[in-house]
């Protein structure tokens, strides 16, 4: 057995850590807009929303895969929006597991977000707006910094679920080498074949190399962060 | 100038305001629940009330009728808040400059005067969390100043202090009110704090301003029982340092054209100074003591005579223009025969110095 990687794995883990980016990409802003309005806004359909939010934790995988199909599908509402204005296909291609993902991965992401808006209780903007700085502003120079640690650990945690994804993309994108099968996906193929054991356990021991490199590293970065923030709200 | 008239519905509080201050530190006093935090919103933009308008200086920045209402942004107030609000992400420094690199304000003040005058310019480079109460409260201070505010609006900045820190914040605040004679609204629930600082007093009790005056005026009108009753009650009398004596190490104080003596070196000459009487330490003697001890006597006039239900009564006499008030018992006030319009001699026991 060779310590070298194959190219089958290789493509494997470079496709998990690219939907996984795409879907951060994607889940990461609206999840910070919606955690501030959530944390901060009280609004008539705000407890509806919240749950809304949090439907892809408690649904099947497979019942989101399949409503994304039906929606971002080549006779999806959605799907056809997007193929004829945009250019883009979700359809059986990477960027529809990266949505994939990024769905499944919102409340994962909104959580710590939403908790480290509410932490703070809008006085530091008071003092802010006191001194003359409009809504946005006092947003992007206090608000936003402050909740920092907490848009990082939604980061992490959500990067962690899409790297992970696997029903609600094997039901929307399929299993396609080179353009949906990820590391789960991969895994999950070696174990349907008769002779997968030994592809099986390297994949096993590729994800938790990655895992744990991407949990090192998040540490680093949450460690300088509260350093620079100097022991949070004094 | 302030001149507030507004009123509000907070919930189940009413809050009923009206009142005109000139410059100089005003107090709005009062007890805690009394609305004065919710006025001081008002006041500074934070929160907009149901009626009324609201005017500082010449400007009128909130008008319910004509439909003005400045928002909190460019109101020009400085606000102090009771826990600081420091910026925890950035230093001293960034926090002291934040209206000026954030917000593109100008002050006429430089960073380094008003660090040098609060006396934290050692602590630019740090971050809020390692600073003491005093520091922070002192770096807030600033920070507000360099905003370069119409008015400044401290909400009980010293409430969250132990004595000590107080002690070494009052100082500071004398020193804006005198060096720079900026307007401030000054909200506190302590009496100490408003008899060492304010010109002008608010008393707002249970939502209303219940009276609004000039300071020894408020202090010393009985009908006022939130400040002029309880045993440390008395008169607030201003006075000037005329001069030391370095062989008995006395200072002596011109007031009125009589003298009052307190022990140590108060200050230098020419320096005003708050002297705060309480009631209960005057006697009042129809004839100048002979052989007595007490140094301090001050010929007085009689203007009324106020029996309480209790075994006291609270005479108030005129020191020349100023108001000292003594609290006797009824018994003695009857066995002297005191009333209104006699001349009298006033034997203070102590005297506290607040400025």
């Amino acid at each position: 057995m060779s310590f070298y990687l194959t190219d089958a794995e290789w493509e494997a883990i470079r496709l998990s850590l690219q939907v996984a980016g795409l879907a951060l990409a994607i889940a990461l802003p609206p999840a910070v807009l919606l955690g501030y309005a959530l944390a901060r806004w009280r609004f008539p359909g705000r407890t509806l929303l919240n749950a809304l939010v949090h439907l892809p934790i408690v649904l099947p995988p497979v019942v989101t895969g399949y409503v994304l199909l039906v929606l971002f599908g080549r006779q999806g509402v959605l799907g056809a929006f997007f193929a004829d204005v945009f250019g883009i296909v979700f359809a059986f291609r990477w960027t529809g597991a990266a949505l994939a993902a990024g769905i499944m991965a919102f409340p994962l992401i909104i959580r710590p977000v939403k908790l480290s808006f509410e932490l703070s209780d809008g006085q530091l903007e008071e003092a802010a707006h006191s001194l003359g700085t409009s809504r946005l502003r006092t947003f992007l120079l206090i608000t936003l910094p402050l909740a920092l640690p907490g848009i990082l650990s939604g980061a992490i945690l959500g990067f962690a679920k899409a790297m992970g994804e696997f029903g609600a993309t094997i039901t929307f994108v399929s299993n396609i080498p080179g353009e949906t099968r990820t590391l789960s996906l991969a895994l999950y193929t070696e174990m349907q074949s008769l002779s997968g054991d030994q592809g099986a356990i390297r994949l096993t021991v590729i994800a938790i190399v990655v895992s744990i490199c991407a949990l090192v590293f998040s540490e680093v970065i949450s460690r300088r962060l509260s350093r620079k923030l100097g022991g949070q709200h004094d | 100038m302030i001149d507030v008239d507004v009123s509000s519905q907070l919930g189940d509080f009413s809050l009923s305001a009206k009142f005109r201050v000139n410059s100089g530190i005003t107090a709005i006093f009062g007890r805690s629940g009394a609305g004065k935090s919710s006025l001081i919103r008002m006041i500074a933009g934070l929160s907009a009330p149901d009626r009324g308008r609201i005017a500082l200086g010449e400007r009128v920045v909130f008008d319910r009728a004509a439909s003005i209402n400045v928002p909190v942004q460019q109101r020009g107030v400085g606000m102090v808040f009771q826990d600081a609000r420091l910026f925890p992400h950035m230093s001293v420094e960034r926090n002291l400059l934040y209206s000026q690199w954030a917000a593109g304000r100008h002050s006429a003040l430089g960073l380094g005067e008003i660090a040098e005058l609060l006396g934290i310019s050692h602590l630019l480079k740090r971050r809020p969390h390692g600073l003491s109460g005093g520091e922070k409260q002192r770096v807030a201070i600033g920070r507000a100043l360099l905003s370069n505010p119409q008015i400044l609006v401290l909400d009980e900045p010293l409430a969250s202090l132990d004595a000590s820190r107080k002690a070494e914040i009052l100082p500071y605040l004398l020193k804006l009110k005198n060096e720079f004679g900026i307007p401030m609204l000054y909200v506190s629930h302590s009496l100490g704090e408003v008899e060492q600082l304010a010109d002008t007093l608010v008393l707002l009790d249970a939502g209303t301003v219940v009276a609004h005056g000039p300071i020894a005026q408020m202090l010393s009108n009985l009908e006022l029982p939130q400040l002029a009753s309880g045993p440390d009650a008395g008169s607030l009398l201003f006075a000037k340092l005329d001069h030391y004596d370095e062989h008995w190490q006395i200072t002596e104080f011109g007031l009125e054209g009589q003298t009052l003596q307190l022990p140590g070196q108060l200050g230098g000459v020419g320096q005003d100074a708050r002297i705060r009487i309480k009631a209960k330490d005057v006697a009042l003697a129809r004839k100048a003591p002979e052989g007595a001890s007490i140094r301090n006597v001050l010929s007085v006039v009689i203007e009324g005579v106020t029996e309480t239900s209790g075994p006291y009564a609270e005479v108030d006499c005129r020191v020349g223009e100023q108001h000292l008030r003594a609290r006797l018992t009824r018994h003695s006030v009857h066995e002297l025969q005191l009333a209104a319009g006699q001349q009298v001699f006033a034997l203070i026991k102590s005297v506290a110095l607040d400025q």
